[in-house]
């Protein structure tokens, strides 16, 4: 297979990188993946990518080039904290944490196998393909990388070919630095990523929109290759009355404006009561000006949309709405200003797509059971954010709904715990990763029991023939639930087992030392 | 006219009203399902009996008490998995509380298989009921004798508002499979696992798939042949073969192979006697599309032992062949029957590569007195899960999962991870209004010690971050 693999990688290699030589990514068992020393380098030379990536050691000014250069659409200090300080913590977490995490696990026997060693343990799938997006092109990348390189596999790199910039960095700077029989990096578009799928993988992790989603299951189910998806939607913010508004409007700016409405768990919608929009209106609008000043053109800090397309797009959504704030728009600089609608139609165009942009619409409702309704009504969102002080209101609510996740009295913030599974459910996803959620997605956990050839006099019992009383001591064994009639025959087995174990005593029952041991 | 509308409408809006969320209505449920089993025990058993041939014995261990155990498991513990699952926080989220809440995904539809169609029909239903989810289940359509029980009895016992069972072959599934369901589990070949995935990619729906494959048992030298013989024995003709997790195949040397011979027959006369045939203990093959494939695959190889058949009861004796080729057909598909091929290969080295060469197993057996031995398989060598000298004992256990890897599925369940299985995990973080001026740093205008001070927050300093 690993041969096979290569030459159709070469096809699939789009112009450019078919010179470089094409990794033997083997999707059978090379013990290198296994072994977590192998792991700890990939991901420390990782690190060191990071480290030199950004120049830490060198000037800051040739540090914000570097990002210039790559996000170029994206603000070059938004850009370092939000994507690369979170890539660093991730390392540093799963380097610290990968003995424990690809240990085995024991389980708990029952007195069927009290004598035997039961485990669980992890190892790797194999070949890992992560198919990346544009709106945040370094995490979105490199975080399951680590994951998956963390776990053990060989790992496959497709980066958003809409993030141009990101793609020919990284495809030019991480086989520089990690091992390029185990990893690569394949640039291309639709018809690209298309071929790709073709192939075989051991698990694909996506993250972009359902529509693509859906066919990459499809793809995948042909090989019936595991999926994680991160997709989208609506992400529902319900600000309730009681709640400290300053606080509550400002966090939901800053998590709405920040790469320009391009994050896939921003707050999408505002539900609220009719008579807090106007408030709600003023103090983003207050926000706002905090954040990025008069002239929020000219600030350093507010980004633009991605590609005309999306501008486009976006700008569709406005039609026809009662724009409180913002509006402005400059299509050479794919600029568009923070906005918000209000009074917003639920029927309107605005609300039947994620919009994935600077633009937030309210939807004035009347009570919080007016917003499940709501909320229910639609697809399960990626992440649902309430505003509130009332704690019985904000647990009704979550009690009520679903979604990825959840954020209460902020937005984000979900995203950013790394003990926190990150992923969607229904529309919005399956599957989640970060920190060890990464690593249990990327490995199998392998169930094992070892038994010892000795002491088979023991296992007569379960031989056929079978009789009445043979069931008995099956039941025995396996139900859980005892009748009382049965407690002699309890205490018979008991006394049985003892003297099982007492006359075996040259066995040691215990540690997995034995079963892994024997100097290997 | 599609059946399945109404029904699948009335449980999602069963669904949406919330009836299935508290834990009493799922504890009665469970207790329903518990019921159902205890009373309905002959019945099964005659079902059993009419599809399989299966011993009440049998019926009672891989089935009944099998469903029983998860029961209670998941009576005894559904609380505990209920509860909301608190997470360390980072320097940022100190304030408030973070926690896994986990929640039913919805509308749960289980496509069970044949072979043990109580259990595999049964013990995943246990952990979609105590998850929360509604649940359609569809039994199979071969194993007719448990069907009608589960299909006329089983809702009786369980709010049919919230559970419905659905009968029907290929047609009918692919029907229902039109439909979205929130989840979905199937048990079955890999063949129809594909099916099964992608009508749920049209959906976005998640799925289990318990799959199958060739399951390799690998006979080192050094061992003693009479005790491997009567393990590999009593797994590989347990349900006459028709077992995902048993021994599919064997391998060893050609020495070991003239020492274990004599030890596989001198096991099955002592399990099923010398005339297996007439034997309580053996059951039969489930039908004769399947009696007839089986049959086909005696021509394989040489037979050394057994080799009979009787089309009139669709029996078929326990029978071990050797001289087996590797293109033959009895080494190309799952052989699901009382069939043991010996392929012979010099050492492990070369059993791993022959199994590497090959689909992941569901399951993986090697025996040998040497842990050494034993312990290099398992590093060099993946499968659904692992039997080092013992057969599948190890679903007895339900603190070990079953599930599948590669070709044998994707997914698990058993005990508490059926619950885990047929949950949303649901990222909750709660963070307070107050203290606002801490959070200054993150909002822009971002200033040169602005970004120094994140840096330094968020970066390895930290105690614990992102």
């Amino acid at each position: 297979m690993a041969p096979k693999l290569r030459q159709r990688l070469r096809k699939v290699d789009p112009a450019g990188e078919a010179k470089r030589p094409i990794p033997r990514t083997e999707a059978s068992f090379p013990p290198a993946t296994l072994r977590t020393g192998v792991r700890e380098r990939g991901l420390h030379v990782l690190l060191g990518a990071e480290l030199h990536f950004l120049g830490t050691k060198s000037h800051p000014q040739s540090r914000r080039d570097t990002l210039a250069v790559i996000l170029s659409q994206q603000s070059e200090l938004n850009a370092y904290s939000q994507e690369v300080i979170s890539v660093l913590g991730e390392i540093d977490l799963v380097l610290e944490k990968l003995p424990e995490w690809a240990a085995a696990t024991p389980a708990r026997k029952n007195l069927l196998t009290m004598l035997d060693e039961a485990y669980i343990q992890p190892e790797p799938l194999g070949v890992v393909l992560i198919i990346g997006a544009w709106n945040y092109p370094f995490i979105l990348t490199i975080q399951p990388l680590i994951g998956a390189i963390a776990a053990g596999n060989a790992v496959i790199v497709k980066p958003s070919e809409i993030s141009e910039n990101t793609a020919t960095t990284l495809a030019k700077l991480l086989p520089q630095y990690l091992d390029q029989d185990l990893y690569a990096v394949i640039n291309g578009g639709v018809e690209e990523t298309t071929e790709l799928l073709k192939h075989r993988f051991d698990h694909i992790l996506y993250t972009g929109n359902a529509t693509v989603g859906k066919i990459v299951m499809e793809a995948a189910a042909k090989h019936l290759t595991p999926v994680t998806l991160e997709l989208g939607g609506k992400s529902p913010c319900y600000v309730d009355r009681d709640c400290d508004l300053d606080v509550a409007c400002r966090r939901i700016a800053w998590g709405k404006y920040m790469n320009c409405g391009q994050t896939c768990i921003a707050p999408d919608y505002v539900l609220c009561e009719p008579a807090l929009q106007d408030q709600i209106v003023q103090k983003m609008k207050d926000a706002v000006k905090e954040f990025y000043g008069e002239n929020i053109k000219e600030s350093p800090d507010y980004e633009r949309i991605i590609n005309l397309r999306h501008f486009k797009r976006i700008l569709s959504l406005l039609e026809g709405q009662k724009v409180a704030f913002g509006g402005e728009t400059d299509e050479a600089t794919r600029y568009i200003a923070p906005t918000i609608l209000t009074d917003v139609d639920p029927g309107s165009k605005v609300m039947q797509e994620e919009i994935f942009g600077p633009v937030l619409p309210i939807v004035p409702v009347k009570s919080a059971e007016e917003a499940v309704r709501f909320i229910n009504e639609r697809e399960k969102p990626l992440a649902l954010y309430i505003f509130s002080q009332n704690n019985k209101l904000t647990k009704w609510l979550i009690d009520h709904t679903s979604s990825g996740g959840v954020t209460g009295n902020d937005v984000i913030m979900h995203f950013m715990l790394s003990s926190l599974p990150f992923g969607g459910v229904g529309s919005s996803g399956m599957g989640a990763y970060h920190g060890k959620y990464s690593f249990d997605t990327f490995s199998h956990q392998r169930p094992c029991l070892l038994k010892s050839l000795k002491r088979e006099g023991a296992n007569k019992l379960r031989y056929p023939p079978n009789s009445p009383s043979k069931v008995d001591w099956a039941k025995f064994f396996l139900l859980r639930r005892f009748s009382r009639g049965k407690l002699g025959l309890l205490l018979l087995t008991l006394l049985g087992v003892v003297v099982a174990v007492l006359i075996k005593d040259y066995w040691r029952p215990h540690g997995l030392e034995n079963a892994l041991g024997d100097g290997s | 006219m599609d059946p399945f509308t109404d029904t699948l409408q009335r449980l999602r809006e069963a669904f949406g009203s919330g009836r299935t969320q508290p834990a009493e209505f799922r504890a009665a449920q469970l207790e329903g399902l518990g019921r159902f089993l205890r009373e309905n025990k002959q019945l099964l058993q005659e079902g059993l009996a009419q599809d399989l041939h299966k011993s009440a014995f049998e019926g009672d261990i891989s089935e009944i008490i099998v469903c029983q155990n998860e029961v209670d498991l998941a009576l005894k513990n559904l609380h505990a998995w209920m509860k909301d699952e608190s997470v360390a926080k980072n320097l940022f989220t100190q304030l408030g509380s973070a926690f896994i809440r986990k929640e039913p995904f919805g509308l749960v539809l289980i496509v069970a298989p044949w072979n043990y169609p109580v259990n595999l029909t049964l013990a995943p239903l246990v952990g979609a009921l105590a998850a929360g989810n509604c649940v359609v289940l569809k039994p199979s359509e071969i194993s007719k004798g448990t069907e009608k029980v589960l299909a006329e009895v089983l809702p009786q016992y369980l709010d049919q508002s919230c559970f419905a069972v659905v009968l029907g072959g290929p047609e009918e599934t692919g029907q229902l499979l039109k439909h979205k369901f929130d989840y979905i589990l199937f048990t079955g070949s890999p063949r129809v696992g594909k099916i099964i995935m992608a009508a749920a990619a049209k959906h976005l729906t998640p799925v289990t798939l318990e799959l199958g494959g060739k399951n390799p048992c690998y006979v080192d030298d050094d061992c003693d042949p009479q005790t491997v013989a009567n393990r590999v024995v009593l797994f590989r003709y347990f349900n006459t073969g028709q077992t995902c997790v048993a021994p599919d195949y064997i391998l060893c040397s050609p020495e070991m192979q003239a020492r274990l011979l004599p030890a596989l027959q001198s096991a099955i006369t002592r399990f099923y006697g010398d005339d297996p045939q007439s034997s309580p203990d053996l059951g039969r093959i489930i039908n004769h599309k399947h009696f007839q494939r089986l049959r086909g695959l005696l021509s394989c190889g040489r037979v050394a032992i057994g080799g009979q058949s009787d089309e009139s009861e669709r029996y078929i004796a326990p029978t071990v062949l050797v001289d087996v080729q590797e293109t033959e057909p009895v080494m190309q598909e799952e052989i699901f029957g009382p069939i043991l091929p010996i392929m012979n290969v010099r050492g492990l080295d070369e059993a791993i590569d022959f199994i590497n060469r090959r689909e992941k197993p569901l399951a993986l057996y090697a025996f040998s007195n040497s842990n050494q031995v034993v312990n290099r398989m398992l590093d060099r060598t993946s499968s659904g899960s692992f039997g080092g000298n013992e057969g599948f004992i190890y679903m007895s256990l339900s603190s070990l999962p079953l599930g599948g890897v590669g070709n044998s599925g994707m997914g698990r369940y058993h005990g508490k991870f059926s619950f885990d299985t047929f949950s949303h995990h649901r990222a909750c973080l709660l963070s307070y209004s107050g203290l606002e001026k801490l959070n200054a740093i993150r909002y822009p205008p971002y200033s040169e010690w602005k970004q120094q001070l994140i840096s330094w927050a968020l970066g390895k300093q930290s105690c614990t971050l992102l």
